[in-house]
């Protein structure tokens, strides 16, 4: 994984709904998946996902049930909730809209002021 | 919540917990073995491959530690998981949690007994039917705000008002009982058919008196109190029907009252009543004449709906009423109507609240005295809270678990405290009865449960509070590094401020002490106007009038005499009707000769009246002004004579010579001359003029005029004896006896000690103020000779260092001490300005001193600061003794 890209804060919640909305997943199954769909370009640190998913969890926006992974072995797999459906899409239509408008202040050249 | 299902809950949360804990377990053990696997594939050998992942993961506590906070943990898993931690860590130092525990437990123990008394005093509701309802209503005179009630007032007012559904009228009486085994003094009240009915108390026997009942044509009828059903016929349950022969007359038993009922405390109602009787039967003329008032008393149910205020305004229009048709009676008097409750103990109210803030500020001590010991405690244990934080455990956490401690501390000293208030409430009440009102109604019940619950979580948060907020501010980094010695300068500012704090509420509770204490002693040295040393007291009654016609009264009264001078140890004795000096007040209206008779005899001037025999003044030793005091010879058959005292001569002579001069005695119709002036005696106590009647005469009580004789059947006594009073009881009782086999002699007590009841409210305060400052000043002084300590074996490095530089023991000494005195003067300036500020609350139980009085605040801030510098001296001692080679090694 890059080293050298750190999150903004809040950013993981989304990250995590984007990678369990793709299909039910489990907790490294969800890193593996950030790591694959940001081309390996977004650090997390490992431990940090789990109270994160917990929050989550908590908030409804994920639900939990114990299943067996790909390798035959018990495993918890986080799935999306239609609450979290619905906060994923409003948080990545406000992300959208935060970074375009980043983005065009960012290019903003001298002479347009 | 009911126990049974907080157990369930509980035991639920703790299932929940462990299933939880282990699944998170299983969960983060997955993620590194499945990261491992992933590192194995890429070319990595096995274990080297696990400890990557291990270190990819990071601290797997720290990340539980944030899920479980991010999962909400249940509040009852963190609170039994804290609880558990708790007790073991206290566990580990058994002697600072038993200091704790105990000092909490003398601070909550004595607080909850002193609520318990406030609660049992002035919070419980009368035990009756809506006892804020009920009001105590009085005639209101010129001279006294609550007054007896005349029994054809009391009935116009039945009559007349609006705003009372029932009114019920008492009267206390004492009762000759005969013909059930030897004659016997037994305690009565005279009361309407009404009152029962009106304060919802049920018969437990028999019914109630009818409204036929309570009047002159009555038949006499009588019910008993619970006690005396039980005392007298062993709680026999035939007894309704039976009958009794109170004063030569046979009353038939019609039912018998619960015996824990009770009225009052009340001027008027006897506390240990043994019969009622119905008091409209009451054929004594006098009683239903409209301008005597006999010492009856009234009770009054508001309507629904009438306000207290209301209720006035209409017993006013009555009384005014009333005032117009009976002028001479009437005129210028009132009603007063107050609150039940309030008349039963509103005169102890100030009293207990202040008791009560003075046992808070016992317990603000208590709370200090902890919160410094925590807070030394805390320096020890940076290291652990340190680690823990480091472990992944928030602020909030470390917070929550030691004011878990605290309560947990709190809790337990709040226990033992409860215990030690159900003992000290009772031994108090135990030795001091007669100055509390309703004592009888002060036990733990579930308000006092519930308060000192209250107290110690309050308490174990203040005292928590301070130590746990500080391990905010330990520096995680520093406080690992220095290796456990940690400790600032601003925690040192929180103890000593603490001191300060201590020392100033321990100077306003002995100012307050010191006050009181000074009062008593002025009241102690009070004349009370005669001297009461040797003089007893005692009543005298008889079943049937002393004779048959007034003349053989007389002479019954002068045989009397004469047999009680005749007991070997009595010097003088002197029967005494009317007024008894701080025992009972009688007025009577008069004018003097020679001025204009008002118009009225309400109008008319009262003065205190007392029916002696000769021998009254020696036997209480009254000085002799001028003229001379009654003899033998002034009898019935002789020209009236009075003696005034120096009262009277003062307010209605001025500077004439009172000697023979007369005054119009209104209700006795007679015209005495005045022959003599003794000195003035305290009628109304050593302390007050609370009423305005001073002026006092004495009369022969052999000129009583005729027709108020019969009213003489129970009579006071005064009898000066030569050893202590209480030894002559059996001798004079046997001399009685053979006068009259049927004279009951009743209620003998030494003149000294009826003083001393006077007094009783004002010891009972000034008992407790310095129990309660005593408590303070020792507390205060263990809190500052334990931060002494503490500070000091913080600084020995510096102190050896100093003394390895040439420093005297001298030095050090007076450097600590210097520490300590400053920590104290702090406290007494402060607490010198508190007491300005609290003092004049008590003004009204003070006597004789100022509420700022100098004499009491400087010695109490001299007493405290040398108090405070011996407590300061032994640590300091210790302290110059250091052996720096020692102490300097030892680092």
């Amino acid at each position: 994984m890059a080293p050298d890209t750190r999150l903004l804060p809040g950013t993981l919640d989304l990250l995590i709904l984007k990678a369990v909305s793709l299909g039910p997943l489990h907790g490294y199954g969800i890193l593996v998946r950030i790591g694959q769909i940001s081309g390996g370009a977004l650090l997390i640190e490992q431990g940090a996902l789990y109270p994160a998913l917990f929050r989550l969890v908590r908030q409804g926006l994920l639900k939990a049930k114990w299943g067996i992974s790909e390798n035959n072995r018990r495993a918890k797999f986080y799935e999306l909730t239609a609450a979290g459906r619905k906060h994923l899409r409003q948080e990545a239509d406000d992300w959208n809209r935060l970074a375009a408008a980043i983005a065009s202040a960012l290019g903003t050249q001298p002479e347009e002021v | 919540m009911k126990p049974l299902a907080f157990l369930r809950t509980v035991a639920a949360a703790l299932l929940r917990r462990s299933r939880v804990e282990s699944e998170m377990d299983e969960e983060l053990r997955a993620h590194i073995r499945n990261r491992a696997d992933d590192l194995e594939r890429s070319g990595l050998p096995r274990a080297q491959a696990e400890r990557r992942a291990r270190v990819e993961f990071g601290g797997v506590e720290r990340f539980k530690e944030e899920c479980r906070e991010a999962l909400g943990t249940h509040f009852l898993e963190t609170l039994v998981q804290d609880i558990r931690f708790g007790v073991r860590t206290l566990h580990k130092s058994p002697g600072f949690t038993l200091i704790a525990v105990l000092t909490l437990a003398l601070g909550i123990g004595a607080t909850t007994a002193l609520f318990s008394v406030v609660n049992g005093v002035l919070l419980n509701p009368l035990p009756y039917k809506h006892p804020n309802r009920l009001v105590a209503i009085y005639s209101k005179t010129k001279d006294f705000r609550r007054f007896a009630i005349s029994y054809p007032n009391f009935l116009d007012w039945v009559r007349d008002n609006h705003s009372f559904s029932a009114l019920a009228a008492f009267l206390p009486e004492y009762f000759d009982l005969t013909g059930r085994g030897e004659p016997e003094q037994v305690q009565g009240e005279r009361v309407s058919a009404s009152f029962f009915p009106l304060l919802g108390v049920q018969p437990i026997l028999g019914r109630q008196f009818t409204a036929k009942e309570d009047r002159l044509d009555g038949r006499p009828v009588v019910l008993l109190s619970g006690g005396f059903w039980k005392r007298k016929f062993g709680s026999a349950r035939d007894v309704v029907g039976k009958t009794l022969t109170l004063n030569d007359t046979v009353y038939t038993i019609v039912g018998v009252m619960p015996a824990n009922f009770s009225y009052g405390p009340s001027a008027n109602f006897q506390a240990n009543c043994d019969v009622f009787v119905p008091i409209g039967q009451w054929n004594n003329p006098i009683f239903r004449e409209r301008q005597a008032a006999m010492g009856m008393d009234a009770v009054g149910r508001l309507k629904p709906g009438v306000t207290l205020v209301q209720a006035r305004a209409d017993m006013s229009l009555v009384a005014a009423h009333l005032a117009e048709q009976f002028p001479n009676a009437d005129k210028d008097s009132g009603v007063t109507v107050i609150p039940l409750k309030q008349d039963f103990v509103g005169n102890v109210q100030p009293l207990l609240l202040i008791l009560l803030a003075a046992v808070g500020f016992v317990l603000l001590i208590v709370c200090a005295n902890v919160a410094n010991l925590l807070l030394a405690r805390s320096t020890g244990r940076a290291r652990e809270f340190a680690i823990r934080a480091a472990l992944g455990a928030s602020q909030g956490r470390v917070i929550r678990q030691l004011l878990t401690e605290s309560l947990l501390l709190s809790v337990a000293g709040g226990a033992l405290g409860l215990l030690m208030a159900a003992w000290g409430t009772q031994a108090a009440l135990s030795v001091l009865p007669e100055a509390l009102p309703r004592a009888s109604s002060v036990h733990l019940d579930g308000h006092v449960l519930f308060f000192a619950l209250g107290v110690s979580i309050l308490s174990g948060i203040l005292f928590g509070l301070a130590p746990a907020l500080r391990t905010r501010h330990v520096d995680l980094r520093e406080t690992l590094k220095e290796g456990g010695r940690g400790g600032s300068g601003a925690r040192h500012a929180t103890q000593r401020i603490f001191v300060a704090v201590e020392m100033a509420l321990a100077v306003v509770l002995l100012v307050g002490a010191g006050l009181m204490t000074r009062s008593l002693a002025n009241l102690w040295s009070v004349n009370p106007g005669f001297d009461p040393h040797h003089v007893l007291f005692f009543s005298i009654s008889s079943p049937r009038p002393l004779g048959g016609t007034p003349d053989d009264v007389r002479t019954a009264m002068r045989q009397i005499r004469r047999q009680l001078e005749a007991v070997p140890g009595v010097q003088a004795a002197s029967l005494v009707a009317g007024s008894q000096p701080m025992w009972n007040d009688s007025e009577l209206p008069f004018w003097v000769a020679g001025q204009p008779k008002p118009a009225t005899q309400s109008q008319m001037s009262q003065a205190l009246f007392y029916a002696v025999q000769p021998d009254y003044r020696k036997a209480m030793k009254i000085p002799l002004i001028r003229g001379r005091f009654l003899t033998a010879q002034d009898n019935e058959h002789s020209a009236p004579v009075i003696i005034i005292d120096q009262e009277f001569a003062r307010l209605f002579f001025g500077h004439r010579n009172p000697i023979g001069q007369r005054i119009h005695l209104a209700i006795f119709d007679i015209t005495p001359e005045i022959v003599g002036v003794v000195g003035h005696v305290k009628q109304w106590g050593l302390a007050s003029a609370e009423s305005s009647v001073q002026a006092q005469f004495y009369m022969p009580i052999s000129q009583v005029p005729a027709r108020f004789l019969p009213l003489l059947r129970t009579t006071p006594v005064v009898a000066r004896t030569r050893a202590a009073p209480a030894s002559e009881v059996a001798a004079i009782r046997r001399q009685l006896a053979q006068v009259n086999p049927d004279l009951v002699m009743f209620g003998a007590q030494p003149m000294e000690s009826i003083i001393s009841a006077s007094l009783a409210a004002r010891r009972f305060a000034m008992i407790l103020l310095s129990v309660f400052a005593g408590i303070a000043l020792l507390l205060s002084c263990i809190g500052i000779y334990g931060v002494i300590s503490y500070l000091t074996s913080q600084r020995s490095h510096e102190v050896s260092i100093r003394i390895a530089l040439g420093a005297q023991q001298r030095d050090v000494l007076a450097m600590v001490l210097g520490q300590g005195a400053k920590m104290a003067l702090a406290g007494v300036g402060i607490g010198l300005a508190a007491a300005l500020g609290l003092t004049w609350l008590m003004s009204h139980m003070l006597f004789g001193v100022s509420a700022h009085d100098p004499l009491t605040f400087l010695g109490v801030s001299v007493l405290l600061v040398l108090v405070a510098l011996a407590a300061c001296y032994v640590p300091a001692r210790r302290a110059s003794r250091v052996d720096p080679a020692m102490a300097l090694r030892n680092e």
